[in-house]
């Protein structure tokens, strides 16, 4: 099978690579750039921490094929972290206790990331609302909601 | 349409470990010249927190700060011999296994400091803060950095110990049946209010309050987040989760996680936890443990809150809608029981 040729912006940084037709980003971002956090869970768009953001949108990496991303600019979470310092969601999930097994932790992450940034103090309703596509097996949700509460201001309740 | 409140209760006693053939861990703990220790063990941290809390048991026991201690888990060809994670048995089994050879390895860096401080081993202690000096006299002190230098450079002796705990197999009595296959037991007590729609036959979860006596809580923000996220596997065990909604006909089983039922995070409740701590006289500094009792208390008071509700007893999990409606309609309507 021919290769194309896909460019595309990872988390600031132009990059280049030959994808195989029909190949997904997921597989894209983590075999052939070697960005490893969004993670293989389902395959099939059903657990969320496969989830990215191109141009800005929550995306789920497994159902995008890598060459709609062409010239687009793809987000990742090893581009959440600015330099040495957690982001503030990164630092809220980890004093809220909010991983466990930590499989679902990438694409929590960034559904959180792509609420916080349309909307800054959003309602306990709009956070459940917002992670309602990601399974999480071990937490049981309650930290990770206060998490994202607690990044963005709001208060923690139950 | 009605939706009906209910609440039930459930208590647990729940017995830490297993008993196939006995139920032995290992662990070994060795000092490396930088003065940090590092602890072999074969058991699996599966995000539990097994490394945190075999982690915080080696540092107390040592007497060093918990920053000065490694633990390497998870390799079987190279760590000691572990039973495994499971049956509720780490902190119980692998936590008593790290304490035996942290105390080993305690002895051989007490003896190497007493060496370098020419004092008897007898009269020194640990200052948890990584140096070891004589009781009453903390100026004549030693790091415990220089302690493993001497030990490994002056004295050939390895700050080293090794750890097992074994709760040995408990037979049958042929004669009476009796046998005691755990030694160590952990207790809960569950109440779950909920809400059942009489024409959905929907269950809401309203609100849980629970108790959990689990010896001491060694971590209680593990101790917490466990109790907390196995309670929602409680909840998804007894309304949601099933492979085989219509065994043994495999026919509209789920094929993949959108089919396969969980509760979501709009589906949990507001839960109330009170961890009391009744240290265990044979668990490492009293601690028995979490693990799965967590999850096991939520089935039974759900369906008991389900009868306070609708007044029907349902004996099959998950309690699906569909069980929840053909059992009103068997009994000719929802019948609401005495709330307490």
């Amino acid at each position: 099978m021919s290769k194309t040729p896909l460019q595309f912006r990872h988390n600031g940084r132009d990059v280049a690579i030959f994808v195989d037709g029909g190949t997904n980003l997921l597989v894209a971002l983590r075999e052939l750039i070697g960005d490893m956090t969004p993670k293989f869970g389902c395959g099939q768009g059903g657990c969320g921490t496969c989830s990215v953001l191109i141009d800005g949108e929550l995306h789920l990496s497994c159902l995008t094929l890598a060459e709609t991303v062409a010239g687009r600019s793809v987000e990742t979470l090893d581009g959440m972290k600015q330099g040495p310092n957690l982001h503030p969601l990164q630092r809220a999930f980890a004093d809220a206790f909010a991983a466990q097994c930590g499989y679902c932790t990438p694409g929590m992450l960034m559904a959180a990331r792509a609420l916080l940034d349309r909307n800054p103090s959003p309602s306990r309703a709009e956070v459940v609302e917002a992670i309602s596509g990601n399974i999480c097996r071990c937490t049981g949700y309650e930290s990770i909601i206060n998490a994202i509460l607690a990044a963005s201001g709001g208060r923690a309740s139950a | 349409m009605t939706r009906h409140r209910g609440r039930g209760m459930a208590s647990i006693n729940y017995p830490i470990g297993m008993n196939l053939g006995g139920d032995p861990s290992q662990a070994l703990v060795h000092s490396n010249p930088s003065g940090k220790f590092t602890v072999a063990l074969s058991s699996i941290d599966l995000g539990q927190g097994m490394k945190s809390v075999t982690r915080q048991i080696c540092a107390e026991t040592l007497g060093v700060p918990v920053e000065d201690v490694y633990v390497d888990t998870a390799d079987s060809d190279t760590g000691p011999h572990c039973m495994g994670s499971f049956a509720s048995r780490g902190t119980h089994r692998v936590g008593n296994a790290v304490m035996a050879a942290a105390r080993e390895a305690r002895g051989v860096m007490m003896e190497a400091a007493a060496e370098e401080l020419e004092v008897n081993a007898a009269d020194l202690e640990t200052d948890g803060r990584g140096n070891i000096h004589v009781k009453g006299a903390p100026h004549r002190s030693i790091s415990t950095k220089d302690v493993a230098i001497a030990a490994q450079f002056k004295q050939g002796k390895t700050i080293s110990g090794r750890g097992i705990f074994l709760v040995p197999l408990s037979n049958v009595d042929p004669e009476t049946g009796e046998m005691s296959p755990a030694t160590c037991y952990a207790h809960a007590c569950l109440v779950a209010e909920v809400e059942v729609d009489d024409e959905t036959g929907e269950v809401e979860m309203v609100r849980m309050d629970s108790a959990y006596e689990l010896g001491r809580a060694l971590n209680p923000r593990l101790v917490e987040q466990q109790l907390v996220g196995g309670a929602w596997m409680g909840i998804s065990h007894a309304l949601y989760e099933t492979p085989e909604p219509y065994y043994p006909d495999p026919v509209h089983g789920p094929r993949d996680f959108v089919e396969y039922l969980m509760p979501g995070p709009g589906d949990i409740c507001p839960h109330d936890i009170a961890v009391l701590e009744r240290p265990a006289p044979d668990g490492p500094f009293g601690a028995k443990g979490p693990g799965e009792m967590c999850a096991n208390p939520v089935l039974p008071a759900v369906a008991n809150a389900i009868f306070n509700a609708v007044g029907v007893r349902i004996d099959e999990l998950p309690i699906t809608p569909e069980r929840v409606l053909r059992a009103i309609k068997a009994q000719g309507g929802a019948r609401p029981q005495a709330r307490r």
